[in-house]
């Protein structure tokens, strides 16, 4: 094991991996919170909208969407993400698609968590609000969305592991992340076949297993008692 | 109206005011998907025979029908294959044994915690250098494997929860009548758990094949994969956009049909009434 | 009642299914394995069947400068020959589980590999090198500082650019055309590999014109032919052929038709090249 670490750069994949997560759990949170407004609000056209994009988003491959995103979006039409003059443009340029491409698809299923979080609440609390005289900001401020963001920590749970764990697809344009650094380093030595997948394995499980647990027992913490 | 938890039926004002903002919201929408338009026209990407070239008999004949096989072959045999894998481990994870229920725990955690991709990875390098099997199976191999693992522990955990919400008297009428707990098990409780997982297992295929797209990076020719054979050309922008169409076509249809049998279920009743 | 007695017979059929489908196809798999050729009268040749001008393959049709070479060779010592795909990571298995005979892949003699398998040759000596687009200034791999260059994963040649020239910016992707696309696009400002597999691509019909090879090695790869290891006698027939093949103007005529239309200039001061001794 220490081999490995004496070789190659363990901690700049890991590091990597991690920075992806950060970053595109933050955007697909504000995206999806985004599209969550959409699809429950009383507008029909962005129901429709909101609907269509998470329709669309949810059945097309992850690992699509991130080639699409630099291939297409990047190179084929030109959109600059990342300064062109700057010394490291390629690698920033790809680490940022990396993280439209991943933000842009868990947004999908972070709207779903929330939808399913404000589903969770029973029409009769609103009602019950309605009848004491509070206001459509009040009623929502002060008894559905409470109670709806309780609802949905499970399933944000569930999003956020599935996230960290797809930050791995980033290797299909060659982000040095943890998967990228799996296949090269199995290139030069294939006889650490295994320790290597012992390493990544536990790295990974080490992230997600906590999220998992403390998420979990969160959720149940928070939950309402219906 | 249906009832919405956020919303009384509007009134006369809320409705000019969401009239107000749909027509906005419109405008906004129109907007975006003309510069969308513009900045493909800009850069020829709609000009037609980039677009006919996708449709082509030769096109299909060696892109994309070949590409869709293997991708509905992996993906079949992988959701079969992680069917019994979490037949098995899901049984293990309720069963009476300490030892056991510890051990399926561990093994399923595990395989749920790592990613696909890795496990992908680790197989085919693996095979590559053992040379287990003929050099061309081994990408195929490899992604029927990872698939298998991963969604095999997700379906151990359908089983679990599946077999956890039925009603305690199922299982103590088994017993009653002098059934061992392992023939409950099998002939009572997984018959009954197993009708209702059968939307979730649906809706789980959804989610192997698109991973099977993952395939890619190890160069199996899956659907992604042969139709970026197509962008050889310079096309990149529309083989993509056709792949893409395909899986949402394939995928929203069994989502459908996860819907369809959810409903079929739910009107029958419950199977533990 | 009835339809909840079809929904578990479906339910057992999934499932049985999932058990029959199991055992029969680990059983065609497992028996498709490491079968060894080589006696009788064919012989098994690994080939890459995705590089245009070397080995690639088109329908049930074999091109490349590698397949001509490799049929002369198998023709002189009186063999049919049967091509089996030879990715760049499983050549030396290959040869050391009996799969193929004969390896002719843009395989480099290297001493690392030669401590797992016995090289005949070299037939041909390439170079690493750059494809950039006609109207690029770059001449060789000095003018790549703060350049961007793209190459394809889990090839060493983007790394041995970047320890002479640290300043270059790399991109890397997991096939060429991509690269290519890029290159094109003006997004990328060069391609590194062999320059004989970047002349195939060169060549290609929708890129005529517009990239060229620059034509200033950096590097010596000598192809050889991957045999089993220690196998002279056969390391000595392949060298005879091969000699033949230049001395009859056989080899000449493989390399004008494979790398005459991309322009591609052989490095004539070694090729074709002197065989090494066979051990």
């Amino acid at each position: 094991m220490r081999e490995l670490f004496e070789q190659f750069d363990v901690w700049a994949a890991f590091w990597m991996t991690i920075k992806l997560s950060l970053w595109s759990a933050l955007w697909a949170l504000v995206l999806g919170t985004l599209l969550a407004i959409m699809r429950v609000g009383p507008v029909r056209i962005l129901n429709v909208v909101g609907s269509a994009y998470v329709n669309v988003v949810r059945n097309t491959p992850l690992t699509l969407v991130v080639l699409f995103s630099l291939t297409v979006l990047g190179t084929r039409l030109g959109i600059q993400i990342a300064d062109q003059n700057s010394p490291t443009f390629l690698t920033d340029e790809a680490v940022r698609w990396a993280i439209f491409g991943l933000s842009v698809y868990h947004a999908a299923f972070v709207c779903e968590a929330l939808r399913s979080g404000v589903n969770t609440v029973p029409v009769g609390q609103a009602e019950a609000a309605r009848s004491i005289g509070l206001g459509f900001g009040q009623s929502l401020r002060h008894i559905v969305l409470p109670q709806a963001f309780r609802g949905a920590v499970a399933p944000l749970a569930s999003v956020a592991i599935a996230l960290i764990k797809n930050t791995t697809v980033a290797t299909i344009i060659g982000v040095a992340q943890t998967s990228y650094f799996m296949a090269e380093a199995i290139e030069f030595r294939p006889d650490l076949i295994w320790e290597l997948f012992a390493l990544i394995a536990l790295f990974f499980l080490a992230i997600t297993l906590p999220i998992g647990v403390g998420l979990t027992s969160l959720s149940r913490k928070v939950a309402v008692k219906r | 109206m249906s009832a919405s938890v956020l919303f009384d039926a509007p009134g006369p004002k809320a409705r000019r005011r969401h009239l107000l903002l749909s027509v906005l919201a419109g405008l906004v929408l129109l907007g975006l998907v003309v510069i969308a338009l513009q900045r493909l026209g800009e850069r020829g990407e709609l000009e037609a025979d980039r677009w006919t070239a996708m449709f082509t008999a030769s096109a299909w004949e060696y892109t994309f029908l070949p590409g869709i096989w293997s991708t509905l072959k992996a993906a079949g045999v992988a959701i079969v294959l992680a069917l019994a894998f979490g037949l098995v481990f899901g049984m293990g994870r309720v069963s009476h044994h300490r030892v056991i229920r510890w051990a399926s725990g561990a093994v399923v955690e595990f395989f749920r915690g790592i990613p696909v991709l890795i496990m992908m990875i680790a197989f085919f390098y693996f095979l590559a250098y053992r040379g287990i099997f003929e050099p061309a199976t081994n990408p195929f191999v490899a992604v029927v494997a990872a698939l298998t693992l991963y969604n095999g522990a997700v379906i151990a955990e359908l089983v679990r929860s599946g077999v956890g919400s039925l009603p305690g008297g199922q299982a103590e009428a088994g017993l009653s009548i002098g059934l061992t707990p392992a023939q409950t098990m099998r002939t009572i409780q997984l018959p009954q758990a197993i009708t209702m997982m059968l939307p979730s297992l649906i809706s789980q295929l959804v989610v192997v094949l698109k991973d099977s797209a993952l395939g890619a990076i190890i160069t199996y020719p899956e659907l992604l994969r042969s139709a970026r054979n197509l962008a050889a050309g310079g096309n990149t922008l529309q083989p993509l956009v056709m792949a893409a169409v395909i899986f949402i076509v394939i995928n929203f249809a069994l989502s459908l049909l996860a819907g369809l049998v959810e409903r079929r279920l739910a009107k029958r009743g419950s199977a533990t009434d | 009642m009835k339809q909840q007695r079809i929904l578990a017979l479906s339910s057992a059929a999934v499932l049985a299914l999932g058990l029959s489908a199991c055992g029969g196809d680990s059983e065609s798999e497992g028996g498709s394995g490491g079968d060894g050729g080589g006696s009788g009268d064919t012989v098994k040749v690994g080939i890459k069947f995705d590089q245009p001008g070397l080995g690639f393959q088109e329908g049930g049709e074999y091109s490349g400068f590698d397949v001509d070479v490799a049929n002369y060779v198998a023709e002189e010592m009186g063999k049919e020959v049967e091509f089996v795909q030879a990715p760049s990571p499983q050549r030396e298995t290959l040869i050391e589980t009996g799969q193929v005979d004969m390896i002719f892949a843009t395989y480099s003699i290297t001493d690392e590999r030669k401590e797992k398998v016995s090289f005949a040759g070299p037939y041909f000596i390439a170079g690493q090198d750059l494809l950039v687009t006609s109207d690029s200034d770059i001449s060789g791999v000095d003018d790549l500082d703060g350049k961007r260059l793209c190459s394809v994963s889990g090839s060493t040649s983007a790394k041995n650019v970047q320890e002479e020239v640290p300043g270059v910016q790399l991109r890397e992707f997991d096939t060429y055309s991509e690269c290519l696309d890029g290159l094109v696009n003006g997004q990328l400002d060069a391609l590194t590999t062999d320059n004989t597999i970047l002349a195939g691509y060169a060549a290609q019909e929708q890129y005529k014109g517009k990239l060229e090879v620059v034509g200033n090695t950096f590097s010596e790869e000598r192809y050889g032919v991957g045999i089993k290891k220690g196998d002279t006698e056969m390391c000595q027939q392949i060298n005879e052929a091969l000699t033949k093949m230049v001395d009859d103007g056989e080899w000449q005529k493989a390399v004008d038709a494979n790398f005459g239309p991309a322009n591609f200039e052989v490095d004539t001061e070694v090729n074709p090249p002197e065989q090494d001794e066979c051990s």
